[in-house]
């Protein structure tokens, strides 16, 4: 690990100043910056830590949602009496995420930031990878992609968005604030990613010294939820392909729904074609897979990742059925 | 960046160190403290050996920067026996085969330990969950989650301290 400065800001303000320097990094749980940092993927030359900033808070708001602040870790948001009670999608998904150890440390606004697991962006002598050294080049596209994303890809990264639990914010529609050297403001969590396009290490909205204070999530009343997870393994592995739904089912018809996919996605995938497809329909099997055709229709599979697209609609297929059973 | 002065709590004892501010807890505890019942696996987060439990917590002392344990009470593996007194954990380990290299097995005991204490009487889909982060090479796991029942359902499971 190479040399660099360490703040300790007590207050948002002091860390958004001391942050905005070039080479600043915001430190909080660590499970991600600090893992690559040793792999040399990350170099900060300033660290700026903010679990001491008074963040860590759950609030019910008067509009029957949500705010979470940025440094509530992922274990405590996943067991939090509201969130299990109205956001199930969002406990389901932080419990399918990563191992207790890592839930434990992780926060919402890290997890938020959460890196890929390219492997060939989390090796620096593996080869070029222009998320890392930007106008290198993409080892994945016609290396080991068996894990990579057919959705939101460009010629230049086709690295997937690891998380669950922004897949589950996709879905809630959370609002994301954020303060910064110019002040505050909020950006919905659909327009705060960015496709990778020929900037792929450009992955969000955030401009230099910006900080991810807290997230709203609105009110989910009368929402049927369920987020689906399919994997390697049973457990501790990151998605192949998951889906989170929030459906409003009114006489065996879907009144309204949002769909989110992971695994498959350069960033969180919201479905909106299978949205639509579903909106007013009766929650049939029928209607279920015209959804899921509707969401993969864009897919652009690679050479060893083709089983994604299936597994993908499956997954949405299944997520649909039970949210709405 | 010059060392700094951390002061915790280490099973029950204040101490204090001087370190680098990020290294690693593991490694405060194996070479500043000669605490070397906590184990290195990954280094990464994956594996889980160096699980302890920090403020309550289950942690992986691998990922955590000593500067963010300043304040903070950290348990071993070696807070669980009293003097030759094992922890009814490690009881059971030892009589139903849960270790065989022994790498993963401070991070197990941990993990179970941290189990045990949230939840006395874990299913067995409890237990599966509890122990999700940690990885074992040897055993297969069958015996890890025997030890753990057999461990359950033994007097001062939760209670076996100083």
């Amino acid at each position: 690990m190479n040399q660099f400065n360490y703040l300790h800001p007590a207050s948002t303000d002091q860390a958004v100043s001391s942050a905005s320097s070039d080479g600043s990094k915001f430190i909080a749980g660590g499970t991600t910056l600090v893992d690559l940092m040793k792999l040399y993927v990350e170099n900060p030359s300033t660290l700026v830590d903010v679990n001491d900033l008074p963040l860590a808070q759950v609030e019910s708001l008067p509009n029957g949602g949500l705010r979470v602040g940025a440094m509530v870790r992922n274990s405590d948001l996943a067991f939090h009496p509201t969130v299990k009670e109205k956001y199930a999608v969002l406990s389901e998904a932080l419990l399918s995420g990563a191992s207790p150890q890592l839930r434990n440390m992780a926060t919402t606004g890290g997890n938020l930031l959460q890196r890929t697991r390219c492997p060939y962006f989390r090796d620096v002598t593996a080869g070029p990878c222009n998320k890392r050294n930007p106008g290198t080049g993409c080892s994945a596209i016609d290396g080991f992609n068996r894990t990579m994303a057919i959705l939101g890809t460009s010629d230049h990264c086709i690295a997937t968005h690891p998380s669950d639990m922004d897949v589950a914010m996709t879905a809630l529609e959370a609002l994301i604030f954020i303060e910064g050297p110019k002040g505050k403001r909020s950006v919905p969590i659909n327009d705060f990613y960015k496709l990778p396009g020929d900037t792929p290490h450009i992955e969000n909205v955030l401009e230099p010294g910006e900080l991810i204070t807290h997230v709203e999530i609105p009110p989910a009343i009368s929402t049927k939820q369920h987020y689906l997870k399919l994997r390697d393994r049973a457990s501790y592995e990151f998605a192949l392909a998951s889906a989170a739904v929030v459906a409003r089912v009114e006489g065996g018809h879907i009144h309204s729904v949002r769909i989110a996919m992971g695994g498959v996605g350069t960033r969180p995938w919201r479905a909106h074609e299978a949205e639509a497809v579903l909106t007013g329909k009766p929650a049939t099997p029928a209607h279920f897979q015209a959804a899921a055709e509707a969401a993969l229709r864009g897919a652009k599979p690679h050479t060893e990742n083709a089983f994604k697209v299936e597994l993908a609609k499956r997954c949405v297929i299944r997520a649909l059925k039970v949210a709405t059973a | 960046m010059s060392d700094c002065r951390i002061q915790l709590t280490i099973n029950g004892q204040q101490t204090s160190v001087e370190a680098p501010p990020m290294k690693r807890l593991l490694d405060v505890l194996r070479e500043d403290l000669d605490l070397t019942g906590t184990k290195e696996g990954c280094g990464e987060g994956e594996c889980g050996s160096c699980s302890v439990r920090m403020n309550g917590e289950l942690v992986n002392s691998c990922m955590v920067p000593i500067l963010q344990a300043h304040g903070a009470h950290i348990e071993t593996v070696e807070s669980l026996a009293i003097d030759a007194e094992l922890h009814p954990l490690q009881k059971a380990f030892l009589e139903c085969g849960g270790a065989q290299c022994g790498i993963c097995t401070p991070g197990m005991l941990m993990a179970a330990t941290h189990l045990i204490a949230h939840n006395p009487n874990p299913s067995l889909e409890q237990i599966r969950e509890g122990l999700a982060g940690n990885l074992c090479r040897c055993t297969g796991f069958i015996k890890i989650f025997d030890s753990v029942i057999t461990a359950a359902a033994m007097e001062g499971s939760r209670t076996h301290a100083r």
